[in-house]
This record gives C-alpha cells, sequence and structure tokens, in this order.
C-alpha cells in the first residue's frame, strides 16, 4: 500500500474529530457557561389556532429571580423585518407575516406568545407557569388536502386563501391512451426531526453593540446575515458561532424565532441570554418534515416502457413559511421519474397553510417525497403489467450519460445496472423466494417479502444560476482557504458547517492527497463567521460536492503558486516540473526536487522569491458547480410480518449506493447507515400525529417512535462507483441517499410479504394496526 | 437544602442540594461535568447514561439527593491517565460516533453491558442498548464497536 492509500482520498482514516467527544469534551451550547448569563423560556400556545386575547404578565414579573417578561406587542418595534423566507417560489406566493413572537394570533401549537426571563431555569419556569394568557381559539385546519380545498377555514384569513403557491413543471403531454395507467394517492406524514441534541442559543452582548450567538445551526453564516436584517443590526456586528453541534438532518438549517429572541433581548438587557430546547418543546417548536398528499400516474406499454409520468402533491406548509419551506417540494421537482428515462413528465405542487408546525428541509427534503411515490408505483405498474418488478425496472432505467431527462437537468454520471446487479449477488433473493413460498404453503402466521428501491437523487446544492432560475434567493457556491504555515502544517477554513459529518478528517484527506503531507498536519477551521466570513454551511448533501470541490481549486491554486517557486529556486522553467503528492521534480533530472512544504517556508522568508510575487503561500477559492450532484444505486428491505398482530420486522436490509469517488468509506457507511435508518423510521414508526383541533398528540420521545438498536437488524452495504464527471475529483453527495431510498424499499416489502392475502397497500408509518387492519380489509 | 456526599470520578464532593435538583443537573452545573448531556424529558434518549455505584443509570431519572453516597463514574470519569476506555478507543475504531451527542451515555451504556456480560452476542447488544437513542449512526457501528470490546460470538 503506497502511503497515500492509508491516508489520502480513499483511505479509512479514523476520524480526528472523536477524541474531545469521546472523552465528554463536546463543546455544545448547552455547555457554555458566561457568567452573568439569564435563562429564557418560552411561553407557548397550548392552541393550534386563537386570537391572542389578552396577556397579563404581572405576576410573572413579580416571581422570583425573574428580570423581564416580553410579550410579542413589547417586542413588535425590535423586528427590522418578519422572520425570513428565502425561497419565495412563485411571484404570487402567499407568505403570512411571521415574528418571533405572535402579536395577535396564534397558528399552530407551540406558536410563541411571551417570554421570560430569569436568573435561572427554575425560576424562569415557575414565572412561565405565572404568565396568563387567554385566547379566543378559531377552528383548526390540520387535514393537507381538506386545506386546499375551498370554503373551509382559513389558517391565515387575510391571505383569502389556504394555498401559498401553485408550481407546475411540465414537459410534453400525458399519454391518456396508454396500454396501461396506473394511478394512486400516496400519504407522507409529518414527521419530527428529533436530532438527540435538542436545539440552544446564547447570544452575548458585545462592547459597541456587537452580538456574538451560539448557535447549534448547520448554517452559521445564513444565520448570520438574516439575524442581523432581521434585528435591524449591521451584518458586521454580529457575529455566529456553530460550536459542536448534536446532528440537525436540516432542522437546524433555518432561522429560528429563538435565535432572534436571545438576540435582541440581550441587546435590550445587556447581558448574555440562553435558551436551552426541552425535547418536549422541540416537537412542536422545530421544524418538521414531509406532510404531503401525492397522486401520481404512470403511463407505459404492454411491454413495460413508461411512456408518462404526473405527479400531483399537495405539501403543507405547516403554518408559517420558515426558511426553505415553500421551496422543498422542489428539491424533488426534477426527480419524480428518478432513474427512469420518461419521456413525458409533469409536475404540480401546491403548498398549502395548516395550523401545524412550519415544515421545512428535513433530511432528504423533497427526495424522499418523490422517490417514495415513484418506486411504490413502479412495484404497482409491475404487477398490473403482469411483469417481474425489477425487470420492469431494468427496462426503463437510464443507460446513456450525460443524460438530459424530461424534467430538464443533465444527470452527468451513473449505473443503475451495476447498483442492481452488485445488489442481487448479495441478495440471494432465490432463496428468500422459496423462504416466502414455503412459509405461504404452510400459512405461516409469520410471513417475510422483499422490497426494492431503485434510486437516484440530485443533491450537491447547488448551481447558483439555477437557484436563481427558481427563485432562490442565496447562490449554491462555497469557499475554502488553505495557508500552508511556514512550519510544513496547513490551515484549512472551510464555508461548511459539519455537525457529525466529519469534515475535519475528509477535508485533511484530500488536503493531504492533494499536497502531500500527512492529514494530522492539516488543521480545518469552521462555524465561526469571524474565523469563515463566506460559506454557504452545511445541507442537501452539498459539503463534499461543493465544499470538497472548493478545497480542491483552492490546493490547485497552491500548487500553481508553489510550482512558480520552485522553478525560480531550483532555476529551471516551470514547464519543467513535474509534480506529484506535494513533490516537484525536474524533468530529467530526478535528482532536484523540492516539496509544497519548502515552497512555504520560501514564500514566508520570501528571500528569494520570483520578481513581484506577494510572499507567502495561501490560496482562497470559490466553486460554482457546474450542475446537481446524481447519486444513485439499489436498496432491498427483506421484513417479517407477523400477520396475526401486525408487527412487521426488518430482518435485513442490503444497501448498494454509487456516490462516485469515496474521499472516507468509514464516513461514508456511517452516513448510509444513519440515513438509512431514517428511512426505515419512516416506513415503520415515526408519524407526528395531530388531533382535529391540531394539538400534537405524541408530542414526547416516549410517544413518537425513534427506533432504538432493538429495533433494527445490522446492515450489509457495498457500494459500485460511476464518477462524477462533473466534479473535479469525482465525488458524489451521500448525506441523504440512504433516507430517500430505504423508506419505499421498507413499504414495498412490507406489502410483499402481505401480497398473498390480497393486500396491496398499507399507508406509512406501517404500524401493527395498520398492517393488521390491511390485513383484515383484504380478507373482506 | 439537602447535605449530600457523592463520589464522581473517584473525587469526594460534599453538596447542599435542592430536592427537586435531578442528578444530571448536579453533574453539569454543579460539578461542571458537561459530558453527560440531556437530550430529551421523558427518560428516553438515554444520553444522560452514568454508572452509579457500577451500574449505568439515566441521570435525568434521579434527584440529586436519592445519590447521597454512591459512587459515579461519568464519561469524564472513565479514561484513565490519558488512554482511553477500551469501549472508547472501539467507538473511534468502529466510527461509532457522528455528531457525538449521544455517545457519552452510549458509552456508559455499553460500559454496563459490557460488565454485566449481557453482551454476548449482536442480538443482546441490541436488546442492551434499547434505552440509548442515536440519530446518527444507525447503530450499525456502535454494536459492532460493543461486540469487538465483548468478544461477542454472533
Ligand atoms: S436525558 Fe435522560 S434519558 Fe433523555
Ligand atoms: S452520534 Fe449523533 S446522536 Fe449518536
Amino acid at each position: 500500500m503506497s502511503a497515500t492509500e492509508t491516508w489520502g482520498i480513499g483511505a479509512p482514516l479514523k476520524r480526528k474529530e472523536d477524541g474531545p467527544l469521546l472523552r465528554g469534551r463536546g463543546t455544545y451550547v448547552d455547555n457554555l457557561d458566561l457568567p452573568g448569563t439569564v435563562v429564557m423560556i418560552i411561553v407557548r400556545s397550548p392552541y393550534a389556532h386563537a386570537r391572542i386575547a389578552s396577556i397579563d404578565t404581572a405576576a410573572a414579573k413579580a416571581a422570583e429571580g425573574v428580570v423581564a417578561v416580553f410579550t410579542g406587542a413589547d417586542l413588535r418595534d425590535d423586528w427590522k423585518a418578519a422572520m425570513p423566507c428565502a425561497w419565495p417560489v412563485t411571484e404570487d406566493m402567499k407568505n403570512p407575516e411571521h415574528f418571533p413572537l405572535a402579536v395577535s394570533q396564534v397558528n399552530y401549537q407551540g406558536d410563541g406568545v411571551a417570554v421570560v426571563i430569569a436568573d435561572t431555569r427554575a425560576h424562569a419556569v415557575d414565572a412561565a407557569e405565572l404568565v396568563d394568557a387567554e385566547y379566543d381559539v378559531l377552528e383548526a385546519v390540520v387535514d393537507v388536502a381538506a386545506a386546499a380545498r375551498d370554503g373551509g377555514t382559513l389558517v391565515h384569513e387575510e391571505l383569502g386563501t389556504n394555498v401559498s403557491y401553485v408550481w407546475p413543471l411540465e414537459s410534453g403531454t400525458f399519454d391518456e391512451d396508454a396500454d396501461v395507467i396506473v394511478k394512486h394517492t400516496y400519504v407522507q406524514p409529518p414527521l419530527i426531526p428529533n436530532a438527540i441534541e435538542p436545539r440552544g442559543v446564547v447570544a452575548r452582548p458585545e462592547p459597541g453593540g456587537d452580538v456574538t450567538l451560539w448557535s447549534a445551526t448547520q448554517v452559521p453564516h445564513i444565520l448570520r446575515v438574516l439575524t442581523a436584517a432581521t434585528l435591524g443590526m449591521s451584518e458586521t456586528k454580529l457575529r455566529v458561532i456553530a460550536p459542536d453541534v448534536g446532528g440537525g438532518f436540516g432542522s437546524k438549517c433555518d432561522v429560528y424565532a429563538e435565535e432572534l429572541l436571545a438576540g435582541a433581548i440581550a441587546r435590550r438587557l445587556g447581558t448574555p441570554v440562553k435558551w436551552i430546547e426541552e425535547r418536549s418543546e422541540n416537537a412542536l417548536a422545530t421544524i418538521h418534515g414531509r406532510d404531503f398528499v401525492t397522486t401520481l400516474e404512470l403511463a407505459a406499454t404492454a411491454d413495460g416502457k413508461i411512456t408518462s409520468l404526473r405527479a400531483n402533491v399537495i405539501a403543507s406548509m405547516g403554518a408559517y413559511l420558515q426558511l426553505v419551506t415553500p421551496g422543498i417540494p422542489l428539491l424533488g421537482a426534477w426527480i419524480y421519474a428518478g432513474p427512469y428515462a420518461i419521456p413525458n413528465y409533469s409536475v404540480t405542487f401546491t403548498g398549502v397553510f395548516t395550523n401545524t408546525t412550519p415544515t421545512d428541509a428535513y433530511r432528504g427534503a423533497g427526495r424522499p417525497e418523490a422517490t417514495y411515490v415513484l418506486e411504490r408505483t413502479m412495484d404497482l405498474l409491475a404487477k398490473e403489467l403482469g411483469m417481474d418488478r425489477l425487470e420492469l425496472r431494468r427496462r426503463n432505467f437510464i443507460t446513456e450519460f450525460p443524460a438530459t431527462i424530461a424534467s430538464g437537468l443533465t444527470i452527468d454520471s451513473g449505473d443503475y445496472h451495476a447498483s442492481l446487479d452488485r445488489l442481487l449477488e448479495h441478495l440471494g433473493l432465490e432463496e428468500l423466494e422459496a423462504e416466502q413460498q414455503a412459509r405461504r404453503d404452510r400459512d405461516d402466521v409469520k410471513q417475510i417479502g422483499v422490497g426494492f428501491s431503485t434510486y437516484n437523487e440530485m443533491c450537491g446544492l447547488a448551481p447558483s444560476r439555477i437557484l436563481g432560475a427558481i427563485r432562490y434567493a442565496a447562490g449554491g457556491w462555497e469557499t475554502a482557504t488553505i495557508r500552508c504555515l511556514p512550519t510544513g502544517t496547513f490551515q484549512v477554513v472551510t464555508g461548511t458547517s459539519p455537525h457529525g459529518q466529519g469534515h475535519e478528517t475528509a477535508w485533511s484527506q484530500i488536503v493531504a492527497d492533494q499536497l502531500g503531507c500527512d492529514p494530522s498536519e492539516v488543521e480545518v477551521l469552521h462555524g465561526d463567521t469571524s474565523i469563515s466570513p463566506y460559506g454557504l454551511d452545511t445541507y442537501g448533501s452539498r459539503s463534499l460536492p461543493v465544499g470538497g470541490a472548493a478545497l480542491w481549486s483552492a490546493g490547485e491554486k497552491i500548487i500553481e503558486k508553489a510550482r512558480e517557486i520552485v522553478a525560480h529556486q531550483l532555476e529551471v522553467s516551470a514547464d519543467d516540473l513535474e509534480y506529484e503528492a506535494g513533490t516537484f521534480t525536474v524533468k530529467g533530472s530526478p535528482d532536484k526536487e523540492m516539496t509544497v512544504k519548502g515552497a512555504a517556508w520560501a514564500a514566508f522568508t520570501a528571500h528569494n522569491l520570483p520578481d513581484g510575487m506577494e510572499p507567502n503561500l495561501e490560496a482562497t477559492a470559490t466553486y460554482d458547480p457546474p450542475n446537481f450532484s446524481w447519486p444513485g444505486g439499489a436498496h432491498a428491505a427483506v421484513v417479517e410480518v407477523d400477520t396475526g398482530t401486525g408487527d412487521a420486522r426488518l430482518i435485513r436490509y442490503v444497501a448498494i449506493d454509487d456516490v462516485g469517488t469515496v474521499v472516507n468509506p468509514l464516513i461514508v457507511d456511517g452516513q448510509v447507515h444513519g440515513g438509512i435508518t431514517q428511512g426505515i423510521a419512516t416506513a415503520l414508526y415515526e408519524e407526528a400525529i395531530y388531533d382535529e383541533d391540531g394539538n400534537l398528540a405524541n408530542g414526547t420521545m416516549a410517544m413518537y417512535l425513534v427506533p432504538s438498536a432493538a429495533e433494527l437488524p445490522s446492515y450489509e452495504l457495498d457500494r459500485t462507483e460511476s464518477k462524477a464527471t462533473d466534479h473535479p475529483f469525482g465525488a458524489k453527495g451521500v448525506g441523504e441517499t440512504g433516507t430517500i431510498a430505504a423508506a419505499p424499499a421498507v413499504i414495498n416489502a412490507v406489502i410483499d410479504a402481505l401480497s398473498h392475502l390480497g393486500v396491496t397497500d398499507i399507508q406509512m408509518p406501517a404500524t401493527p394496526e395498520r398492517v393488521w387492519r390491511a390485513i383484515e380489509e383484504a380478507k373482506q | 437544602m439537602h447535605p449530600v456526599t457523592m463520589t464522581v470520578n473517584e473525587v469526594r464532593h460534599e453538596l447542599e442540594l435542592e430536592p427537586r435538583d435531578l442528578l444530571v443537573h448536579v453533574l453539569r452545573e454543579q460539578l461542571s461535568l458537561t459530558g453527560t448531556n440531556v437530550g430529551c424529558d421523558t427518560s428516553s434518549c438515554g444520553a444522560c447514561t452514568v454508572l452509579l455505584d457500577g451500574q449505568s443509570v439515566k441521570s435525568c431519572t434521579l434527584l440529586g439527593v436519592q445519590a447521597d453516597g454512591a459512587t459515579i463514574t461519568t464519561i469524564e470519569g472513565l479514561a484513565t491517565g490519558g488512554e482511553l476506555h477500551p469501549v472508547q478507543q472501539a467507538f473511534h475504531d468502529h466510527h461509532a460516533l457522528q455528531c457525538g451527542y449521544c455517545t457519552p451515555g452510549m458509552v456508559m451504556a455499553a460500559v454496563s453491558l459490557i460488565g454485566n456480560r449481557e453482551a454476548g452476542d449482536r442480538d443482546s447488544i441490541r436488546a442492551g442498548l434499547e434505552g440509548n437513542l442515536c440519530r446518527c449512526t444507525g447503530y450499525h457501528n456502535i454494536v459492532e464497536a460493543i461486540a469487538e470490546v465483548a468478544g461477542s460470538t454472533s
């Protein structure tokens, strides 16, 4: 093994991040204990939809330890802008006014109406109980499909409708006369992301009116710009720090009321303000994911060539538009046809308001919703055609790349047959089918099923021009700086903001590979706007596809400048130098060589540089991706269903993913494991359940079933590799693939297990009750 | 206020506690041992797991006064003389942590499982970890790490 194989791109290097985290030395926001800190507690509406009649704060203000109590009205003038939504997807999109605390009306259970500030958490909690808010309760809008219909209750009366926007994408004409048309409607319920670290924020006022904000956020840079705008302060006066962050999955990719409140109140009081979210509060106050009702139609020829696709999606926005709420459906808009070549394509999204927690990005964001309905419908179509479900998939796979698809984008690379072939090598489908038949023959109470999902997705957000064309307010580039320090070490500053993804390790490997050093000689700085002034943060599986490419580009600039320095020092022409893994050699004189580290020292002393060259060896690159990133693969779930109780259990899960070049296989496998688990959880366990009054019925971790190790099997993973041709070293995103692929594989497996009983449909999550009912209904 | 004595990571502490102080808050706020995390308010997540007299407990479910006279080990007390405990080392070797927030509790639960000989195979490990939630890793590598230390058979 060469040196780079043990630590460069592709090496399973153990993580640099682990040490402090394993020793209990994480820097999570709640661990910050600044002198003079006061504690903030939010008083939240118990009703999903109500007018605020009155709020009496006198008793709370008089309680022990209380520093201040503010209502929405008290703070109204602190906001120089409403809470930001960065993605007005259509020109006429409806966006209700939204402030960190409700002023006259609450629109979901958990909407904040007041804050209590006290010297200790206990005092703040006690005083919050004394805030006396009176409400005139209104009828709540909960059902997504009903919200879209005319004439019902309105969430925001002033808008005159519950429809925020209608967004169509159409190419070609649906073949209404096709040999076969299948049509099915799918409900994907709201999900609570449940990062194990709840959110938290500390705001400290600084001399001269500056504020430092520590937040459990994925997006320190975005947060800085938008918090400054909302508070009416200069961006230069606000420093945002994302310390160790305990997971996000999209739920910390937002600008939240509590961040703005802490900032505003710290400025008012002149003392640090701390807010730490309770888990049950998180269920209400942190965004939810999904909540789509989708009708999908596929038209095909009798021999299984799919000719048309039509998707009609009603997506709940929840009560308000958060940072990118309206854009979430759009992130899936181009991939409803997945890895299949389908010439006629039409997708329509209707975004509606409901009296529920706002939705926004949750792992996969728009793409799991697309893949789920497609892969479920592929199985339905196969059944309708009397064709093997894998054969149907194979007949429609895109095989030539780059491929311009009907939705208008171009997939740079992929090999869907290869992933499916590899999956079947691992799966042992024949044995499974024999086992299934044997159990059916003996009428076993425990039946097994196998489900597939062959998927692709688009991530690596995103080419700035495309974002502009779809009305997103910012770009999609990323930046990186590499400083070659005089001691032969390297300092990297990245605009990405990891919260578990291992960027310090992976970025070190990229630099080590490119510039010829050991990863331990690379320091990676991130997550502090005063250290990394530019950056667009971490979400949408963008960090490696975009941030990693920026880092690579910075490395290329370093090599180019070093080449000039080395040529000058060795007194040869730059064209006569060859470069490999950190060392320049002179063509034809292999004894003459100099390393990047040597060039860095020469650039630092600046005693003998080419005329006019700036001292120091440092480069910054900003990379705007030319395309999205297009990972894909083939997953299979094997489930055992107890037909007596309806209990469905996963017994095997096999995942083949193609994420192009892998920088660190340990980290990539970890991302896939975690992603799959959230997809399985979606399929079998998780759902935010609202009653008809908009009360969240299962808003605690005791009620909302985040699966533990006990519910899950170990996973079988492998990879195929088609390098991304639109990425400098061939890498694709991996953070969301598992979640995108897994849910349909699992539900297809549950249905497969019960198909001989006549079961054709089960709504997610496939709880024992739902499965049992499906079996009973099929018997009728 | 109640006088309470406890030995935490081999240091004896004499404390004055409010009856309502949870053990996890005593550890985090009074003893500044912030390695033990809080992830929920319903005793569901296990992020707060510590060893009390050698057994894993969720420190959010105990009052500080209930730990009077107890010997407690938190994640900060597990490594000895700079060397990671074998479970910590195995978590590192197997990439059994991502964001790290569940990790202190997960490691303490694992130490207890192995000590009680309840990690004989992967199914037992999974059953034994039922009270510890991780949202990042999907548990696969956590189970592998524990199986290695425990010498699990399957
Ligand atoms: S914080 Fe103790 S179990 Fe969740
Ligand atoms: S590593 Fe993030 S919750 Fe377990």
